[in-house]
């Protein structure tokens, strides 16, 4: 193992002061456990000091060492936030504002002077100064120092879009924004806290095994003080080093010490897939979703459809179907248009030499897609047109010149909308003043994103379920829904419906996640049990959701989950292998107690350890490195598979549970070997 | 026909015979508990104690009522105990001191049966009536009712109400207990255990000397003291009194008696939470537990009667290795107590065996109603470590675990061993205590340990040796059963408040499943390494060293 992998990336001329300024008893005490290691420390340092002997030094050694490896665990997790916490920082330098006042003057102020519901004018190559949204213009702009993304984003006042963070620099036009948060509330600085983990609060499971955990430290804290007088009924008091060797090997130790470093791991690991959760306890809750809402478009579907067919009427003469779709959708740079350019070539064999400049050379004159004219074409040079859009546009199109529409137009596009597509008709016009024609209809079609089906069916084998979530109407959702694989689906939903199917969901007693980024989803991010929101999205949904993806991407919410169980399952994976290593240590010390006392405890001494000291110190060294040892598979998670719950239990229980009492027998052995080479261990 | 033939035959006569009534009595009792309607007497009862029998508690007032029911009990004893010899029917009696009257008031109120007095002359024959019998059934019955509660906890979605305490213990006793213990002492009557009121008589014995021979009402009380799980002998000797336990036949029916509703309680649990599943689960890690201590304790002595006549010590002629092991795994593990054979006298590891079973916190398979809800704190302590592994929060049917949750059982696992280990300790280091012990060296130290452990479990079985009877165990030992009865207690009470209130979970494929046999296993590994983990450093220093030399 390269020293790269156990510090995570971090050099230790870091990580080695940190470990020994979180000695601080007040630091300490926050892991019981790892307290009750430290109290012992400093007895048998007293005991060392008092009574020296290479023994009592080495085992006062390697206690101390414990309670550093802990703090090193620790250490090296925080690390890996404060790297990103000071790229977030240089993104966070003081900016100047220009305020808006009541009469439409400007006034230069500080950024931290803003408070919410003030104005500011931002132009091209200023930082905005606060987080809030665009309540006028619109523009580009560069949020590379929060998400890492260099492309451009566009960002322009109502709708969905409207949201800026503060730190980020606009990088065309102007736009005026409402600030939305008090300074030192903002996004950035909530970042830096979340990802230095100086907010970290332990989270309810966290919470739950720490008390576990402690009862276990007390108990065993009851049978080694019990221990004493029944060794001195017997005839032989032990020594309190001894006593104290004894009892840190049997406290819960390993998972103690690594409890934090997989906490903080853990929120790490989402921060790296550009997630950000406000809190520890919505990564917990991702583990325990068992219904996921999607929305259809952009996570289930590629965002937009895409032409699967041309369907002609019969005409005769002129131009056919797909070469008069191919011209008309020249111009049209949305991603239908391109596709129907794309299908035509590739499926109908249309020349695609005739591109759009080729023909503007031509003198061709292109008319645009826009959401007025819902209609895009060409004029050619000689006289000729064609157009393609929406049914009701080009309908009126064909009527101005004085053609009509066949009533089977209609019936087709019917059938394409029942079938869950959308219809788009095209038409021409062979002469300027001839009447023009429809030709036929281009089935635009909803495409499932590939792999779609085996990832909701990895997560039906999880036990999740999967609702997805559609503007369509039902017969259209139905078909949609029936291709992707999900389980379930909410048509013509509104966000009425939406929190309702939420509401009921948790009424069942299932926690559920959605996405949302629009300020209509707010109170179902809300009421969800995971709500992420996503960054392009207004600032009423970033408020609402309990974490942000910082990429936009819906599909997220899967890794998600996934990543919320792989905390939980690395937290109890290190429980049991923690409990289980107890054993091998009983086989070690307590006949290096009593075999004095008791010859024929010797037959208890299973490992043939060379000698009670040996046996001692080399389960008190085990003990201390095996936290060195787990400190990556604490940083990176245990492997985690989707599978059901009985699959995971059943692997995680031979790995962690046989392998946590197979293993220190074969290391506590191999210790022995090295240690009893010592003068006078041996 | 060859000792271990019979052995082997009476062991798959006793699990046949537990495998018939299985079924039945986990129905009855589920039906018992769940029943809307009420018997008369039990209506009068509810009038004469001013209940409303339709009223649910919460666990608050469900567990107020379980520690006064059981102060007041106390009390009572302990009042009838110190005034016995001014009332009737004396028979020769000597009576008891103050401290050995508490021990004994707070031992049979806790369902654990220490008896620090001999039977035949510490109490009489009405205190033995009025007093103990009647306390061997409430004591029961209380413990029947805590598992009940429980259990519907577990049962009910978004709920407050736990039952109520008064109605689950009238007919805990009326319903269940009574008309079993009635016809279980008709049948030990035929089997021939006495049952008179005739006074002490004194007989010349034929190598001469005198004997005083006394009978006294002991089917009846035999047949309570096994079926409850109590424990608590009419005469010193216990189950190895022939007056109590005559032959073979009583003997395996007494095994049979004390082995029946902790077993059937699974099966009621499976039934009442509405996946019977679940119970059968159950059943397979405290059978599972019971089979081993019965393997073990049998082995150790089959072995140790290699050398003919020693592992006859302490045994009774008619009941053979065998039959003497089987009961003492069989009543250690189900905090009964009752003896027909004496433990001290077991070969290390047979002791250390029987010690075991009681220090896995009685739940192989328990006692009365405490066996139950001691299995299900296991399966959460287990649920909760493994749960984690599943990648969820961890719930037990569908019931969240979380921070109150687990504080409740860690608890409930910390207060045995803890009662155990301190008790044991002082009582090493301390001269009085040591002057009292027959034993020295490691067997003196299991002599201890075992008497803790069977009060701090409320077992009640005694390593024998020990002489109990002084004011410092009497005192120790009263309060190592009052604590290990009523602190595990309201817990238990305190998390059926808190699962009762949860609308559970449904079940989906990444919920654990708690009733495969894969959970079995895990269980019996946590309550294993648990006590393994706790009491491994006292065992080596007790019955291991002791074998091991």
């Amino acid at each position: 193992m390269t020293r790269h992998m156990v510090t995570g990336g971090h050099s230790l001329r870091e990580v080695v002061p940190q470990a020994f300024a979180k000695l601080d008893p007040r630091h300490v005490w926050h892991s019981p456990v790892i307290f009750v290691v430290w109290v012992g420390s400093v007895f048998t340092t007293g005991l060392a000091i008092t009574e020296p002997s290479l023994f009592s030094w080495s085992v006062t050694g390697w206690l101390w060492a414990t309670v550093l490896f802990a703090n090193a665990a620790e250490a090296v997790a925080e690390g890996r936030g404060k790297a990103q916490a000071a790229t977030l920082r240089r993104a966070k330098k003081e900016t100047t504002a220009r305020r808006l006042s009541q009469d439409g003057a400007e006034e230069i102020v500080p950024g931290s002077a803003l408070r919410v519901g003030d104005e500011v004018v931002v132009e091209a190559g200023q930082v905005i100064p606060g987080d809030g949204d665009v309540v006028e213009g619109v523009a580009t702009v560069d949020e590379s120092a929060i998400t890492g993304e260099s492309a451009p984003v566009i960002r322009e006042s109502g709708g969905d879009r409207s949201a800026v963070t503060g730190g980020t620099t606009v990088l065309s036009d102007r736009i005026v924004v409402k600030i939305t948060t008090k300074p030192g509330e903002s996004f950035i600085d909530r970042m830096i806290a979340l990802v230095e983990g100086a907010e970290r609060q332990k989270t309810p499971n966290e919470i739950a095994l720490t008390i576990l955990l402690t009862t276990l430290t007390i108990i065993f804290l009851v049978t080694v003080m019990a221990l004493q007088p029944l060794a001195v009924y017997s005839g032989k008091a032990q020594s309190v080093l001894v006593l104290v060797a004894l009892l840190v090997c049997l406290i819960p130790t390993t998972i103690g010490a690594l409890l934090s470093a997989i906490g903080i791991a853990g929120m790490d690991r989402l921060v790296q897939r550009n997630v950000l959760a406000m809190s520890g306890r919505a990564v917990e809750a991702a583990g325990d979703v068992s219904t996921l809402l999607l929305d259809k478009t952009g996570t289930i579907t590629l965002g937009n459809r895409q032409a699967s067919e041309f369907i002609s009427l019969d005409g005769e003469g002129g131009r056919d179907l797909p070469e008069a779709a191919y011209l008309s959708s020249l111009a049209d740079s949305t991603p239908e248009g391109k596709s129907i350019v794309e299908l035509a070539h590739t499926a109908y064999r249309v020349d695609g030499s005739r591109t759009a400049k080729a023909l503007a050379v031509e003198g061709a004159k292109f008319i645009e897609f826009t959401a007025t004219t819902r209609m895009s074409g060409v004029d050619l040079p000689d006289g000729s047109g064609v157009r393609k859009g929406a049914g009701s546009a080009v309908a009126t199109w064909v009527r101005e010149t004085g053609g009509s529409v066949p009533p089977s137009v209609q019936q087709i596009a019917d059938r394409i909308g029942e079938s869950g597509g959308t219809p788009l008709v095209v038409a021409e016009q062979v002469d300027s003043d001839a009447p023009a024609r429809a030709l036929g209809v281009v089935h635009l079609k909803d495409i499932v994103k590939s792999g779609m089906r085996e990832r909701f069916d990895r997560l039906r084998r999880m036990g999740i379920r999967t609702v997805m979530i559609t503007g369509d109407n039902p017969l259209t959702a139905a078909a949609i829904a029936r291709e992707a694989g999900v389980d379930d689906f909410l048509a013509e939903a509104t966000p009425e419906e939406k929190m309702r199917l939420i509401r009921a969901e948790q009424a069942g007693g299932r926690l559920v996640a959605m996405t949302g980024d629009g300020t209509n989803d707010a109170p179902a991010l809300a009421q969800a049990d995971v709500g992420v929101a996503m960054n392009t999205g207004t600032s009423a949904a970033k408020e609402a959701g309990n974490m942000v993806d910082l990429d936009s991407d819906p599909t997220k919410l899967i890794e998600i989950v996934e990543i919320g169980k792989q905390l939980l399952i690395t937290r109890g994976a290190l429980t049991t292998f923690s409990i289980a290593n107890d054993i091998a240590k009983y086989f070690a010390i307590i006949p290096a107690m009593f075999v004095v006392l008791f010859p024929g405890l010797d037959a208890l001494n299973i490992m043939r350890l060379s000698s009670p000291e040996s046996a001692i110190l080399s389960a008190v060294i085990f003990n201390a490195l095996v936290i060195l040892a787990l400190i990556p598979l604490a940083l990176r998670g245990v492997r985690y598979r989707p599978s059901s719950a009985s699959a995971l239990l059943n692997r995680n229980l031979l790995i962690y549970g046989l392998g946590g009492v197979v293993v220190p027998f074969v290391g506590i052995k191999a210790i022995d070997l090295v240690v009893s080479l010592l003068p006078g261990l041996s | 026909m060859s000792a271990t033939v019979s052995g082997l035959l009476t062991i798959g006569v006793l699990i046949v015979a537990l495998a018939v009534c299985y079924h039945p009595m986990g129905a009855w009792m589920a039906r018992v508990f769940t029943d809307r309607g009420h018997w008369r007497i039990e209506r009068v009862v509810y009038r004469a104690v001013g209940v409303d029998p339709d009223s649910e508690q919460g666990w608050r007032a469900y567990a107020t009522s379980v520690v006064a029911f059981s102060l007041v009990s106390i009390a009572a004893l302990f009042v009838l105990i110190v005034v016995q010899l001014r009332l009737p029917l004396t028979q020769g009696s000597t009576g008891m001191g103050v401290s050995t009257a508490l021990n004994t008031a707070v031992s049979f109120v806790t369902n654990t049966n220490w008896q620090s007095y001999a039977g035949e002359v510490g109490v009489t024959p009405l205190v033995q009536t009025v007093g103990l019998t009647v306390q061997n059934f409430a004591s029961a019955a209380v413990g029947l009712a805590v598992a009940v509660a429980i259990t519907r906890a577990v049962a009910r979605r978004s709920s407050r109400g736990i039952g109520n305490f008064w109605v689950d213990l009238v007919r805990g006793t009326l319903r269940v207990l009574l008309p079993l213990a009635a016809v279980a002492a008709v049948v030990l009557l035929i089997g021939g255990v006495v049952q008179n009121l005739s006074a002490p008589e004194t007989v010349r014995a034929a190598a001469g000397g005198e004997q005083i021979i006394r009978g006294g009402l002991v089917a009846s009380q035999e047949a309570i003291k096994e079926l409850g799980t109590n424990g608590g002998g009419y005469f010193n000797a216990n189950s190895a009194h022939p007056f109590e336990n005559p032959n073979p036949f009583t003997n395996l029916l007494e095994v049979f008696l004390l082995l029946l509703i902790p077993f059937a309680l699974t099966r009621t649990y499976g039934i009442m939470v509405g996946d019977r599943r679940q119970g059968w689960a159950l059943l397979g890690f405290a059978g599972f537990l019971w089979a081993a201590g019965v393997a073990a304790t049998t082995a150790s002595e089959v072995a140790a009667s290699g050398a003919v006549g020693d592992a006859m010590e302490g045994k009774e002629q008619r009941f053979g290795v065998w039959s003497s092991a089987l009961f003492a795994a069989s009543t250690t593990g189900t905090s009964t107590g009752a003896v027909n054979s004496m433990h001290e006298s077991y070969s290390p590891l047979g002791g250390g065996a029987v010690l075991a079973n009681m220090l896995l916190g009685e739940i192989s398979p328990g006692g009365v109603g405490s066996g139950l809800y001691g299995i299900l704190i296991v399966a959460i302590i287990a649920v909760f470590i493994a749960g984690l592994m599943v990648g969820r929060t961890p719930e037990f049917l569908g019931k969240t675990v979380g921070r109150r949750e687990i504080t409740c059982a860690a608890l409930y696992i910390l207060v045995m061993p803890l009662l155990v280990l301190a008790f044991t300790g002082l009582s090493l280091v301390m001269d009085g205590p040591r002057s009292a012990m027959l034993a020295s060296g490691p067997h003196g130290l299991s002599e201890v340990m075992y008497a803790f452990g069977s009060a701090a479990n409320n077992n009640g079985s005694a390593f024998a040796g020990l002489t109990a009877d002084t004011p410092w165990f009497n005192l120790t030992l009263a309060a190592s059963m009052f604590l290990g009865r009523f602190v595990p207690m309201l817990l238990v009470l305190r998390l059926a408040g808190l699962l009762v209130e949860q609308q559970p979970r449904p079940a989906s494929a990444g919920t654990m499943p708690t009733h495969t046999p894969l959970f079995v296993g895990l269980l019996t590994g946590v309550a294993v390494i648990v006590a393994l983990l706790t009491f491994f450093p006292a065992l080596a220093l007790g019955p291991i060293a002791e074998a091991l030399s």
